[in-house]
């Protein structure tokens, strides 16, 4: 679906520089970060994510406001929400 | 009675449309275009529309990438995933677009391999676990999806897997909103552009619309607020004469949009002559198909497709409503024949499309409910 999620980087991996753990609502997940390798993110930043691939980074009051917006989207959210729990990117 | 959700800053929403309703010459109709799915759910879920002057006027385009496939490349897609040996992979809200002979879940159901994924990179994961099988990822979505089906690609071929495939239905917005510049059908008198699409193509892609067409562009964040910002500045271009691109959600979108998703899909794809959209026909190219050095990914030229053109149904009017001519409730089988549960039309199925948002809130919304009963016996407005 076309929603960017906003999510926390929390680890880079040296061995792996187009990947980052983000948490995104609690849920930590790898995604992938070659999209931002002009400006790679660092633990601590946010970023905006869609199916799995960070898009750009954004600051935490955007982060704040898109999780809003995307709570009140509801069923969409959770489903979106539903399917990066089921995702295990590597 | 207004029935309108409270949101925050209810009151700096007033105040811009107080500043909106001041700049409405007397007797004129101002109708806007937005083709963002996350727009039209903020306008929709906040009774925006209510906000503003009755002059005002908001219409959704054409920009749900999963309700612009026409049925006869749906049946492409359960094609493919039908082929021995093939492991389907595509996002949910695939799963329900109806075919001529149903959909995904439905195929499914009855035995193909059809696997949900959230992500392209989690295809290719099923790829390397099942190296016996082919898998195929459907991929869809406009250039706010196609640099990461791109970026995957790039790794299977780094990878050297030789049994995954794209079935490539990227299709590209800028032609789309020519073809409704284009069109007789509407008289548009701005845009409010795209959020997330612009993070990768940036700003400069709209130039055309206020250069040739003389029409301003205002490209908005996702908050009630951004949109009646973005509403105020385009009311503002239209006061003065003037047509230029403005980025509102300059926080999120760079003017120059992301330089190496653009070069990631340049490497990967291309535009094709042309591609059919569902209710809008062919536009040249407004479609992405896989490139030459990449064929052996390409799921077209590994396999075959019927590539059958299929009419939509006759009750049908998704087209209508794609082109912002119809609003949701004016289609005839909006709610009774087509509804979320059974939808006839991709309006209906997809959560971005304008039918299902409609469908989703403006039944919680009294005013509508009263306003949609008078439209429909009124005839459309």
């Amino acid at each position: 679906m076309c929603l960017g999620i906003p999510g926390e980087v929390i680890e880079l991996d040296l061995e792996r520089p187009d990947l980052a753990k983000v948490s995104v609502s609690g849920v930590r997940r790898l995604i992938n970060i070659a999209l931002l390798a002009d400006d790679p993110p660092k633990p601590g930043e946010w970023v905006l994510i869609h199916v799995g691939f960070a898009l750009s980074k954004i600051d935490e009051h955007e982060a704040a406001a898109a999780m809003q917006f995307l709570e009140s989207i509801g069923q969409a959210y959770e489903d979106e929400m539903a399917a990066l729990r089921e995702s295990l990117i590597e | 009675m207004r029935f309108v959700d409270e949101f925050r800053d209810a009151d700096k929403a007033h105040a811009l449309a107080a500043k909106i309703a001041a700049l409405c010459e007397p007797g004129r109709e101002y109708k806007f275009m937005e083709v963002c799915g996350g727009h039209t759910h903020t306008i929709y879920k906040h009774g925006l529309e209510d906000y503003l002057p009755e002059q005002v006027v908001l219409v959704h385009g054409p920009g749900c990438p999963v309700c612009v496939i026409p049925m006869g490349r749906v049946d492409d897609a359960v094609a493919l995933a039908s082929e021995p040996g093939v492991i389907m992979t595509s996002f949910g809200d695939m799963m329900r677009v109806p075919g001529s002979h149903g959909s995904f879940f439905d195929a499914k159901a009855a035995g193909t391999d059809i696997r949900m994924v959230y992500s392209p990179l989690d295809s290719l994961k099923i790829a390397r676990q099942n190296p016996d099988r082919q898998v195929v990822f459907m991929a869809i979505g406009f250039e706010t999806t196609a640099p990461s089906t791109a970026v995957t690609m790039l790794r299977a071929a780094a990878e050297g897997l030789a049994n995954f495939s794209v079935f490539c239905n990227h299709v590209t917005i800028i032609p789309a909103i020519k073809a409704i510049l284009d069109s007789p059908d509407l008289r548009l008198d701005g845009f409010i552009g795209p959020g997330h699409v612009s993070t990768v193509i940036g700003c400069r892609p709209y130039e055309f619309i206020a250069r040739d067409y003389g029409k301003p562009v205002v490209v908005a964040g996702f908050e009630p607020l951004d949109i009646l910002q973005s509403i105020y500045m385009l009311m503002v271009q239209l006061s003065r004469g003037r047509s230029e691109v403005e980025n509102q959600y300059s926080r999120v979108v760079p003017w120059d949009g992301n330089l190496v998703a653009l070069k990631a899909i340049g490497e990967t794809m291309e535009l094709r002559p042309y591609f059919e959209w569902r209710g809008l026909g062919f536009i040249s190219h407004s479609a992405l198909a896989v490139r030459q050095p990449f064929a052996a990914m390409d799921a077209e030229r590994r396999f075959s497709v019927p590539g059958v053109r299929v009419a939509d149904p006759k009750a049908c009017q998704c087209g209508e409503v794609l082109k912002g001519v119809l609003k949701p409730w004016e289609c005839k089988v909006f709610g009774t024949a087509c509804t979320p549960e059974t939808p006839i039309g991709t309006c209906m199925v997809s959560p971005e499309g304008a039918c299902a948002a409609y469908y989703n809130y403006g039944r919680m919304n009294r005013h509508r409910v009263a306003e949609a009963a008078s439209a429909h016996s009124a005839g459309p407005a």
